[in-house]
């Protein structure tokens, strides 16, 4: 069975159902690739800070086109602009508030997540492949609540929520919170525990695609 | 007190073969790119260079890592799109990589500038990165143990500077740059704009004790 044959959630649609669960008031950072898209969808009347690790609070929409600062940019070296409020400060500064439980929520992607909260997302196995850890590690450890944001399998179909990681860890026990094209689950101390379905997919057709068993 | 250096060339001129070289910058924001030509031509090589990237396309730590110039990458964040010099060196075995959590990187330089021994933090426990260091356990959670990252040489990049090597910054191009500069024996600072007067006390973000030289260079990247 093949994901396109279920009805899937677009990249958007799952920015869109994350952003639903970041509360009003929330300090966020938000990881490089799809988990920027998340800034996009944040349900009207509540306010939510961006944290960029490069030093910015209050990251703002996309700059119209010929109006970029090419000094203002994001972690994912995106052109950014700056929100109401916003401040900029130094590296170690950023990272303090990183590690320093500062930050309320972080959206990271994933390459694998095991049902014991395990996070893979810095390195595969592939030893020619430089690593890049960037500022995944320092996130995880400080961030007390981390959302992983990503497709429920590889492109071949093998799967990515496993029962332990096969990759290189970033951190240990450390996801809260899996948001997939077919289902959002809760890493709970007996493992995988099913939040809700993407509508038109069943337990079934999810757990098939899932190494560690979904508890409901 | 003056500080000012009259061009690039005299500014980088003290940078000698085999130097541990920090250069700030994230992405393409706040990269002393002046400074590093005139490192590209001034010659020095067998460098170690600590930056949170290890360049992009073909400017930058790039063009140092094409003219074979770089002996070792200390960086978190080596790959990124367009790093295909840094890539090339290393597939060929021709530049060593550290890689360092971006936190833990800041962390080392800023110990590094402040005088201390190193420091203890949870990033990277239990994984690949912690290997065959120190670690402890502290009220039930695990820690790394992790020293000072000082350098030989920095090459930074603000937005304003003063006489006496003062120094702010303009929005994400600040990063790594404050913090290097505490950190090198010797910081060389690429301005954008030289102020003639002193900068208001109040807006300095590096205090000129820690910069050694400043330059103007006013192309923004």
């Amino acid at each position: 069975m093949s994901v396109m044959t279920m009805n899937a959630l677009d990249d958007a649609q799952l920015a869109a159902r994350v952003a639903q669960d970041i509360p009003d008031g929330s300090y966020v950072n938000l990881g490089i690739g799809k988990p920027t898209y998340v800034s996009a969808h944040v349900p009207k009347g509540r306010e939510v800070i961006f944290h960029s690790e490069n030093g910015m609070l209050g990251v703002g929409p996309t700059p119209e086109p010929g109006t970029e600062d090419l000094e203002l940019i994001d972690a994912s070296k995106r052109y950014v602009t700056a929100a109401p409020g916003a401040a900029f400060f130094e590296h170690s500064d950023s990272f303090a508030m990183m590690r320093g439980g500062h930050i309320d929520i972080a959206v990271l992607g994933a390459y694998q997540v095991a049902e014991n909260g395990d996070l893979a997302n810095w390195a595969t196995l592939d030893e020619t492949y430089p690593p890049a850890v960037g500022g995944a590690m320092d996130l995880v450890v400080g961030v007390p609540t981390i959302f992983v944001m990503m497709r429920h399998v590889n492109r071949d179909g093998s799967p990515k929520l496993l029962k332990s990681c096969s990759f290189p860890l970033t951190g240990l026990g450390v996801v809260s919170r899996v948001y997939t094209d077919l289902a959002v689950l809760d890493v709970t101390p007996e493992g995988f525990r099913l939040v809700e379905l993407t509508d038109g997919c069943s337990l079934e057709e999810v757990q098939a695609m899932t190494e560690a068993c979904i508890l409901t | 007190m003056d500080k000012r250096v009259k061009d690039l060339e005299r500014a980088v001129a003290p940078v000698i073969d085999g130097a541990s070289l920090m250069i700030g910058g994230f992405g393409s924001s706040g990269i002393p790119f002046g400074l590093i030509d005139a490192l590209l031509e001034q010659g020095a090589s067998g460098l170690t260079v600590i930056s949170n990237n290890a360049g992009a396309g073909e400017t930058g730590i790039a063009k140092l890592l094409k003219a074979g110039r770089v002996a070792k990458v200390i960086c978190s964040y080596p790959r990124t799109p367009g790093s295909i010099w840094f890539e090339k060196r290393f597939e060929a075995g021709e530049v060593n990589l550290e890689v360092v959590p971006q936190g833990t990187l800041a962390e080392r330089i800023r110990c590094a500038g402040a005088g201390l021994g190193g420091f203890l933090t949870p990033t990277a426990y239990g994984t690949q990165l912690a290997e065959g260091k120190e670690t402890r356990v502290i009220d039930g959670r695990g820690y790394v143990f992790e020293q000072p990252l000082p350098a030989d040489f920095a090459l930074i990049r603000a937005e304003r500077g003063d006489n006496w090597g003062n120094l702010s910054f303009h929005a994400t191009a600040r990063n790594f740059n404050p913090v290097m500069a505490m950190a090198a024996k010797h910081t060389i600072a690429e301005v954008r704009e030289l102020s003639n007067d002193p900068l208001d006390p109040e807006s300095v973000v590096t205090p000129g004790i820690f910069v050694k030289s400043v330059t103007e260079f006013e192309v923004r990247l």
